[in-house]
């Protein structure tokens, strides 16, 4: 039972690495949202499994607290916005993606070898996940690096927050659940402002490209 | 009122200050009300300070008090002991005659608002008796910097000016730096107990090193606001840019904050003394007041001039600390107690003259809108009143007998006369030179006073506009005579004042003058035997007195008895016009050409062929360009290398911190290893 359930949570837990991967690589927006999507749909089956496993019932409300918010209200606002600012179709043109992929690599390298020691002395039911989640924090961050345009940069930093709700609730079976309460706020609180801000960036470059941002500098 | 304690009556005291400073802001724009009723409240509120830090000095002992107020498990501890008692006492007495005049001075202007003014006026008075009663460091620094932000809102109370802005804006800075130092002060004080009430500073013991560190620190943060080299800058500009009595106070009592400061964390929070620590402030000092005084000698704008007045004054009180700081490491009490005695009067008496003499140039600018000494002249014809009463601030000053300043000048040179006892002979072949730098100090201040007094007031008015110049009004005389009475007792009454002296030197050194300097009588100071020195101030006072009324009389009854209006600085010339008497750049020249090298001179001479011949002399500070302008220039570069990290890009600052983060997790397991 433990054990198949362990399988389960590793099992998710590469499904996000693997979604980490393909959002790097992905170039059209719309796609981005439905990836985020999907992250999130792979954190609420691994909070339940970790909720039916542990009997912990706030981790429940945790998972349907993600599942309303990152499954349906966050990528529903993104689609609208997509609309709305008529980016639909909009590619963006990465450069070197097989560099970045192996940039990538070196650094959930990096993580497991970082998660090592501490997983070896954590007591929750499936240590091996931490070093996933810290390497899906990083290769978010990297996403938002590399990003140019402004909507995937807000798709980097939402699945970054993915990433460590993950690593909260897998690695050491949840946060309190004040603690989580105030984030999805915080998280939802940004998505809005984020999207107000696009507004006016395009207002006022009249693209989302935030290479415009530099004007802004001082001299 | 009276049966309470000293310490309590302080409280109110502060507690009305701000009070009225609240009164002021809800009546913004009631102008009469503000000047008439609520200055003079504040005045009141000095004596009544006076009054009590008075009664605390003479009945001894320390009071303590635990106020819950401030932040949760860190509340005020406020004492009242000698040391605090004797500056809260100054500070009343210059508060009162401060207050009083500020309350005929203020004029309803476009400045500031009258009721802002009133705000910061009493709540930098507030901040100022809040410091000398803190009893932890929380406390003192939170009065310090209040003392100094309130004080840097009445520098710019005329903001509208650009010159002014930045006089404050160089006062703010230094001042916030002295702070920071003060802070790392008492952090080495507390010595890693977390604890930072002065009554455990003073339980720890520091190794020689550490207190080393504490004490610099120290020094450094009280020299900035007290004006000693090379942090002196700020003094001069700041100064003339206030309104008079806000100079008045900033002078007069704010840089005694600074010797206050000093002896608390030398003489009682350190309880080691090392002999260098007495050599670097006596240095010091003498340098400063050296340098105050030969550039005293060549301004030609009477504020400054005294600014520059008022360096000197401080570096004399640093030296009497140092000296002290020097005699008391070697356990020398009772001579560390003269030199602490002629600290603590010299700080009395230049409280309350150079409060007098701010405010005669207040009063002056009041009536003639002038603070150049070349477009002044013969005001006392026009302003008796002024005039006279600046006299005796000027007599005081020039450390002439019988007024406040020679008494400290002269307790000063006869400590200065104790140190051949010094078991250090290297000591003792350096300390005549000070001696005689003091005394060279002494005398160019006399030189500076005649100026500044020559100047404005005697001779003929140098412009038309100065025969409308009017009188001070009534709050003004009474401001201006309560400082000059009490200038004339402190320097006729010194054993008086030394009785209240004895009670803190007490405190900091367990040695008094006291009883050994009226020994022979309540009238006679004799500060350490009979046979090696005193001074009768009345008896003085008595025989000039004497010699004057002869030679009236003499005059009078032998010479022709006429008076003859003449011109004056005439020199004999029998057309000599107001253009033609001696001026201030005249008169500071032979200071000019002799101590050249101190000055960063220049000089715009007229040519013969100039229609309109202008002749000006701008005499700048070396230290400005010396030392100030080399740190202004590293502080552009770096801040140029730093601005390069800024590009910019959201990206590139996303990568800095994935650098950072990236960094730091490499550091994490070496870390736990």
């Amino acid at each position: 039972m433990t054990d198949l359930s362990i399988q389960l949570i590793n099992l998710f837990a590469s499904f996000l690495l693997l979604l980490a991967f393909a959002m790097l690589a992905q170039r059209r927006v719309v796609n981005l949202v439905q990836i985020y999507a999907m992250q999130g749909l792979t954190v609420v089956a691994a909070t339940s499994v970790v909720a039916y496993v542990t009997h912990q019932n706030q981790l429940y409300y945790s998972a349907a607290m993600t599942l309303v918010l990152k499954v349906f209200l966050i990528p529903w606002i993104l689609r609208r916005l997509i609309k709305r600012l008529d980016i639909r179709w909009d590619v963006e043109t990465l450069i070197n993606i097989p560099s970045m992929m192996l940039i990538g690599i070196v650094l959930v390298i990096f993580s497991f070898n970082l998660a090592l020691p501490i997983a070896s002395l954590s007591t929750s039911i499936s240590p091996g996940t931490l070093g996933i989640a810290l390497a899906c924090v990083l290769l978010s961050f990297m996403m938002m690096i590399t990003r140019s345009k402004a909507l995937p940069q807000v798709i980097g930093f939402l699945s970054m927050e993915n990433a460590l709700v993950f690593a909260a609730t897998s690695a050491t079976s949840g946060m309190p659940m004040v603690v989580e309460l105030g984030i999805a706020l915080d998280v939802l609180v940004g998505v809005f402002i984020l999207g107000v801000f696009m507004f006016q960036i395009r207002e006022q470059f009249e693209s989302l490209d935030i290479s415009h941002l530099e004007n802004l500098k001082e001299e | 009122m009276l049966n309470s304690q000293s310490l309590d009556v302080v409280l109110w005291v502060i507690s009305g200050w701000l009070l009225i400073g609240l009164l002021g802001i809800l009546t913004l724009h009631r102008f009469t009300f503000i000047a008439r009723v609520l200055f003079p409240l504040g005045g009141i509120g000095g004596l009544v300070l006076a009054v009590a830090a008075f009664r605390s000095l003479i009945n001894g002992g320390t009071q303590n008090r635990l106020l819950p107020i401030g932040l949760p498990q860190l509340h005020f501890h406020l004492s009242l002991d000698a040391l605090s008692a004797f500056f809260l006492l100054v500070l009343g007495v210059a508060v009162f005659g401060i207050s009083i005049f500020s309350a005929g001075y203020f004029r309803n202007s476009t400045g500031t608002a009258p009721g802002l003014l009133c705000l910061e006026f009493h709540f930098f008075l507030a901040s100022m008796a809040l410091v000398l009663v803190a009893a932890d460091a929380y406390v003192f620094m939170l009065a310090w910097e209040s003392m100094a932000l309130s004080s840097y809102f009445l520098v710019t109370a005329n903001h509208r000016l650009p010159k002014i802005r930045a006089a404050g804006f160089l006062y703010l800075l230094i001042a916030h730096i002295g702070a920071i130092a003060l802070l790392l002060s008492f952090g080495v004080l507390q010595a890693n107990t977390g604890n930072y009430t002065f009554s455990n500073m003073r339980m720890q013991s520091l190794s020689p090193f550490w207190a080393s560190v504490a004490f610099l620190l120290a020094v450094f943060g009280f020299s900035a606001k007290a004006g000693i080299l090379p942090l002196h800058i700020w003094l001069p500009e700041a100064h003339p840019a206030a309104p008079s009595p806000v100079s008045a106070l900033m002078s007069g009592v704010m840089l005694k904050m600074a010797i206050y400061g000093m002896l608390r964390v030398c003489f009682d929070l350190l309880r080691v003394h090392i002999w260098w620590w007495g050599v670097l402030l006596l240095v010091l000092g003498l340098a400063t007041a050296l340098f105050g005084v030969v550039f005293a000698a060549v301004q030609s704008d009477m504020k400054r001039l005294l600014a520059y007045s008022s360096i000197e004054n401080v570096g004399l009180i640093f030296a009497a600390l140092g000296l002290a700081l020097l005699f008391s490491s070697y356990g020398m009490n009772l001579i560390a107690a003269l030199a602490l005695t002629a600290c603590l009067f010299h700080v009395a008496a230049h409280a309350i003259f150079k409060s007098l003499l701010f405010l005669t140039t207040g009063s002056v600018l009041h009536a003639t809108g002038e603070r150049n000494l070349g477009r002044l002249g013969g005001l006392i014809r026009f302003m008796p009143w002024v005039a006279w009463l600046a006299l005796i601030g000027i007599l005081a000053s020039s450390g002439l007998p019988p007024f406040s300043g020679f008494i400290s000048e002269w307790l000063l040179l006869q400590s200065f006369l104790f140190t051949p006892g010094l078991p250090q002979p290297f000591l003792n072949m350096l300390i005549p030179v000070a001696t005689a730098s003091i005394a060279l100090t002494a005398a160019l201040a006399g030189y500076t006073m005649v100026k500044f007094c020559g100047v404005v007031f005697l001779g003929q008015p140098r412009e038309e506009k100065l025969n409308q110049a009017h009188d001070a009004n009534l709050f003004e005389k009474i401001g201006m005579a309560w400082l000059a009475i009490i200038t004339i007792t402190l320097g006729l009454a010194p054993n008086f004042i030394i009785r209240l002296i004895d009670p803190v030197t007490r405190v900091l050194v367990n040695q008094g003058l006291a009883a050994q300097s009226k020994s022979n009588g309540w009238w006679l100071l004799t500060p350490t035997s009979m046979a090696r020195a005193s001074y009768g101030p009345l008896y003085f006072l008595l025989g000039v007195v004497g010699a004057i009324a002869l030679a009236f009389i003499l005059v009078r009854v032998l010479y022709h008895a006429r008076l003859r209006r003449s011109a004056a600085w005439g020199g004999g010339h029998p057309w000599a016009n107001s253009r033609m008497q001696d001026t201030a750049e005249g008169y500071g020249q032979p200071i000019r050409q002799v101590f050249e090298p101190f000055f960063a001179m220049k000089r715009h001479l007229p040519k013969p062929e100039d229609i309109e011949p202008r002749y000006e002399v701008i005499v700048e500070d070396k230290f400005w360009n010396g030392v100030y302008m080399p740190v202004v220039r590293v502080t552009e570069f770096v801040s140029s290398i730093v601005g390069r990290l800024q590009r910019g890009r959201i990206s590139i600052y996303l990568l800095y911190s994935f650098i950072t983060l990236i960094f730091l997790l490499i550091l994490v397991p070496s870390a736990r290893k």
